[in-house]
């Protein structure tokens, strides 16, 4: 699986995600400038974590009208898979590959640490190796992870099937007990559509190699090397 | 010329910010004040003298960058 | 001497004020500095040149109080690479790579403005760092408020632990560690001690001395503003009186350009552009320049109207002395400007060759043309003050006889009131807002170890990391605790199973022109040096922070210790949580029953008495290379060295953070059993381990003091005879303390 992994200034994740990505599939990412107008052909397009120019203004709102993001949405359009990981969910929504926008936590303060999240469905190219219902441990590290969207968004949402990831507790209750930020309906990802693009706050590529606190993120880059090799 | 932009939420977007800021504000002694919301002011130094032309672009660039009009509005003022 | 003839004397800047005594104090140089000055200039400076005597003159950039007591910290090893007088002190860490870390106060700023104040204090630790060729992977920061029923106290905390998160967090650097006390001694003058340890390869080390005649001095950063220019009224270049309103001073931090900044240098950096580099810190591009030139032994020339500038109307005076932050100073190669511009556009960064090297040994300023500073250079340095201020030494109190210190009456209220307290309670409010886990290294997360503990990129081995100081210890006896401080450090680096390399020092006391402060820095000083020598601990980098008083009230003498230890095999490190059931409990080191100086003293009678624990190093280093043998040999799975509340509260915590009970008997020695439980006697640790009868024997061989004082297991805490609690009863006031304190609104 070849994947490409965006940098744009201020980006401090693509490091983490392209050990993870190397770590599974052996192969190191490409690593794309958001000055690149273009770039090689790839299976997987990763939108890292970070703070791309700051968050001044909006978070993701400046990096969403980098150079790069017009190729990053035309391919998008055409069904190459999008991996786009907190910083990367908040230039995604942004830049309108999926739906809402991701605004200040709710106690309004950065918050680091694990959380449960409640895997929505397994019918897809990131989910297909974990089970609809399970629950994972993988960590948050945000202080703009507060998502919403409309009422009409988010029954569309809803009735397609487009909620990726939940906050939930350690038992997979969602009840709000699990909910870092205030996300409404503890909605921690969303796909797009076509479920080719996700968007998630948490961190998969941290919760890789069992030293480091949980290997709950490794499913979902497995996932993909398998449904796209 | 100079323009001045101001950009805030929609209502019924949360606003835990401005939630914030009214609550400290009764802390400190002003009961009297009730919701409170929050924004951004950008002020921009603009090398266009046509007022319409100006308006029009300020437009764009709210529509393009300053805000997100999904949970955003925003108003445009030119002066001078 | 080489240092060529001035010409002719400089321009002065229009409306230049002439230079009297009040202009002279205003820049905080006494009558006999200032005549030195007159000595070597040959005649009477300019305002320019007068405010670069000022700053690197200032016991901030000269450290002449305390340079003659710092000369007896030993700082060398085999290990080391740079000792202190470079931007950060470098250790060998094997396998071709070097660790190179420093520790580095913000504590006016943070007390004036906390967020921006300790945001810019992290800010600066981190160039210091990275303007050596390392890419930082790990913060830690050391704090100290006053006491929680200040009225300022809660707003301090948040604006420091909200500026540290956000500077750092945007930097992309884990801050995995630290420590935070509570103590009234600081409720004028809080403190803000932020360190960094980064990685680079040995034969890759970038200094600070310029060297290349003609070679070209470059500036690479932010543009220049008026940020933090103290002193005279000097203002824009008409010197009229309200320029002061149009000074911040406040230094605001811009941590998303401090990114570019890192990438930026480290990406030039691995080209051999670069003759030498340094940041430009207090005094920026003063002492930067100065510096670079100095070390190199040569002069420079600078043309100021160069230099990228933020504000309108700014002048040499200005831009000389302001401390504008992510701003870097580099000498190049000849011809490789460009290829380091567009590095540098590509980061959208102001880049700007500003000046050269020259043989003159003098540093020569113009503007526009005209020549508005000559100094020559070496006799600033050498000539610069340095003070054998008088110095009173703190008398060691007489020892407190734990019979004289009541029991508890209740144990369960006592332990709990012990971890619920503010020096105690867990800080999981505080590091929660740090991104702890960016960079994928972590293996030791905040409060599951004595030490953070991340991997060294790309290799298997571990680096352990910790920040310590007893300022209660130090205060009682200064020379006991400077002592203790060091030997803390090196226990908790040896009980994650890491081998103690080094160390770098945070000196913050009060007020040096009083013998009794001056007599606790010696003192300080004097126990630490005995430490850092017996457990072969050099120091190889250092900050001091002087004048921490208030309307004539000191803090207590904080002389904080940065460590850095390594660990060849992550996967044989150990935290100190206990998570494994029915295994054993021991005790290494002897207990005595100390409750003098303890928290158990303080926390539950108020008082402040007696010596402190003493501090026997063979005896610490020959427990610790013990434990840290056991640890080696996969005997112990968790560990946990004893300090604040003793042995209780030491188990408490293991308990507690794992989720799993102990049940102990105390040893029969005849010590009453708070003295044995509450006591802080040094060189000691808990481990647990499947394995004590081998621990005890080998224990026994060495000469250690060792007992297996019971076995894990259950949902509580109990030790025989004296005490059983809930884990849930412990942890809910634990963890209960910071955050009901954080929210409360009154």
């Amino acid at each position: 699986m070849k994947a490409a992994v965006l940098v744009f200034p201020g980006s401090n994740r693509e490091g983490d995600v392209a050990q993870a990505i190397e770590l599974i599939t052996g192969r190191k990412p490409q690593m794309v400038w958001h000055g690149a107008g273009d770039f090689d052909k790839a299976d997987l397009i990763v939108l890292p974590g970070g703070f791309s120019y700051g968050d001044y203004l909006r978070c993701g709102a400046m990096a969403a009208q980098s150079p790069v993001m017009a190729e990053v949405k035309r391919r998008a359009a055409q069904g190459v898979p999008v991996l786009a990981i907190c910083n990367g969910f908040q230039i995604a929504a942004e830049a309108g590959l999926v739906p809402g926008v991701l605004m200040r936590n709710e106690n309004l303060k950065f918050i680091c640490g694990d959380v449960h999240l409640k895997v929505e469905t397994s019918q897809s190219l990131f989910t297909n190796r974990y089970q609809a219902g399970q629950v994972i441990k993988v960590p948050v590290a945000h202080a703009e992870g507060n998502y919403f969207a409309d009422e009409d968004t988010l029954k569309r949402l809803e009735d397609r099937g487009q909620v990726a990831f939940r906050y939930c507790a350690p038992d997979g209750t969602v009840d709000g007990s699990g909910n870092p930020n205030g996300s409404i309906r503890n909605i921690a990802g969303v796909y797009n559509e076509t479920k080719t693009v996700l968007g998630l706050m948490p961190h998969p590529e941290n919760a890789i190699e069992p030293i480091f606190g949980g290997t709950d993120g490794k499913a979902l880059f497995e996932g993909l090397v398998e449904a796209l090799s | 010329m100079k323009a001045r932009v101001h950009v805030t939420l929609k209502n019924g977007v949360l606003d835990p910010q401005g939630k914030a800021i009214g609550h400290s504000l009764n802390r400190l002694g002003f009961p009297e004040v009730g919701d409170v919301r929050q924004g951004k002011f950008i002020e921009l130094e603009l090398a266009e003298t046509d007022k319409a032309k100006a308006k029009a672009r300020l437009d764009e660039m709210c529509r393009k960058l300053l805000a997100n009009t999904v949970i955003e509005n925003y108003s445009i003022e030119l002066v001078g | 001497m080489t240092i060529a003839k001035e010409k002719n004397p400089p321009v002065k800047l229009p409306n230049e004020p002439t230079i009297t005594p009040a202009i002279v104090a205003e820049h905080g140089l006494s009558p006999d500095e200032y005549q030195r000055v007159l000595t070597i200039m040959g005649r009477e400076p300019t305002m320019v040149e007068l405010g670069i005597f000022s700053a690197m003159w200032s016991e901030h950039c000269s450290y002449k109080s305390s340079k003659v007591w710092l000369k007896k910290l030993p700082t060398e090893a085999p290990w080391v690479i740079q000792g202190p007088g470079e931007n950060a002190g470098v250790i060998d860490i094997g396998d071709g790579q070097a660790a190179i870390f420093k520790m580095e106060s913000h504590n006016h700023p943070s007390y004036i403005e906390p967020y921006q104040g300790a945001a810019t204090g992290v800010g600066g630790i981190l160039r210091d760092v990275f303007t050596m060729g390392a890419r930082p992977i790990a913060n830690l920061n050391a704090l100290r408020f006053g006491d929680p029923a200040h009225p300022k106290t809660r707003h301090l905390v948040s604006g420091v632990v909200a500026g540290i998160g956000g500077y750092g967090n945007c930097m992309g650097i884990p801050t995995v560690g630290g420590e935070t006390n509570f103590h009234a001694a600081y409720n004028g003058n809080i403190l803000v001690n932020a360190m960094t340890v980064g990685i680079a390869p040995t034969d890759r080390i970038f200094y600070a001395a310029a060297a290349g005649l003609g070679n070209p001095m470059v500036y690479v950063g932010s543009k220049t503003g008026r940020d933090g220019i103290h002193g005279a009224t000097m203002s824009s270049t008409e010197f009229n009186e309200d320029s002061e309103s149009k000074r911040p001073t406040v230094q605001v931090g811009d941590p998303f350009v401090e990114k570019l900044l890192l990438e930026a240098c480290l990406e030039l950096m691995a080209t051999d552009a670069i003759v030498a580099i340094q940041d430009m810190g207090a005094a920026g591009l003063t002492s930067s320049s100065f510096e670079m030139a100095a070390k190199g032994g040569l002069g420079l020339e600078m043309a100021l109207d160069k230099v990228p500038m933020r504000e309108e109307g700014m002048n040499p005076y200005e831009l000389m002395l302001s401390e504008s932050q992510e701003r870097m100073l580099m000498v190049l190669k000849p011809g490789r400007e460009e290829e380091a511009r567009k590095i540098f556009e590509k980061w959208e960064l102001d880049f700007a060759v500003i000046g050269h090297l020259t043989d003159t040994e003098r540093m020569v300023l113009s503007w526009h043309g005209d020549i508005v500073a000559n100094i020559p250079i070496p006799p600033l340095v050498t000539s610069a003050p340095m003070y054998e201020r008088p110095w009173k030494l703190t008398k060691l109190p007489a020892v407190l006889d734990a019979a004289k210190v009541p029991a508890p009456t209740d144990w369960k209220a006592s332990l709990l009131k012990l971890m619920g307290c503010p020096d105690l309670a867990s800080k999981a409010w505080i590091w929660h807002q740090y991104d702890h886990l960016i960079m994928g290294n972590t293996a030791i997360r905040p409060q599951d170890g004595d030490a953070a503990l991340v991997r060294v990129p790309g290799t298997y081995k571990g680096l352990a990391i910790t920040s310590d100081c007893t300022p209660r210890y130090v205060q009682a006896h200064p020379e006991t605790g400077g002592r203790q401080a060091v030997a803390e450090a090196w226990r908790n680096i040896t009980a994650t199973g890491a081998e103690p390399l080094a160390i770098t020092d945070n000196m913050n006391f009060g007020n040096p022109q009083k013998p009794e402060i001056m007599g606790q820095f010696a003192g300080a000083v004097m126990g630490m040096a005995e430490a850092c020598k017996v457990l072969n601990f050099p120091v190889v980098s250092g900050n001091v922070s002087l004048y921490n008083e208030t309307e004539g009230k000191p803090i207590l003498p904080t002389p904080t210790i940065g460590a850095v230890g390594v660990i060849n095999d992550l996967s044989k490190a150990v935290g100190s949580r206990l998570i494994q059931a029915g295994i054993s409990l021991v005790l290494v080191g002897e207990t005595k029953g100390w409750l003098g100086q303890s928290l158990y003293l303080r926390e539950m009678f108020g008082r402040e008495e007696g010596a402190p624990p003493p501090v026997d190093l063979e005896v610490e280093r020959h427990n610790g290379d013990f434990v840290r043998d056991q640890i080696d040999r996969g005997r112990i799975v968790a560990c946990h060295d004893l300090s604040d509340g003793g042995l209780l509260v030491a188990l408490a915590e293991m308990c507690i953070a794992g989720g799993v009970g102990a049940e102990i008997t105390l040893p029969a020695t005849g010590i009453p059993s708070h003295a044995f439980l509450y006591g802080e006697d040094q060189a000691r640790y808990l481990v647990a381990s499947p394995r004590a009868d081998k621990i005890l024997n080998t224990a026994a061989k060495r000469g250690v003091p060792a007992v297996v004082l019971g076995n894990t297991g259950g949902a509580a805490l109990t030790v025989k005879g004296v005490l059983s609690v809930a884990l849930s009863d412990i942890k809910a006031v634990h963890e209960a303390w910071l955050p009901d304190y954080m929210n409360r609104t009154e």
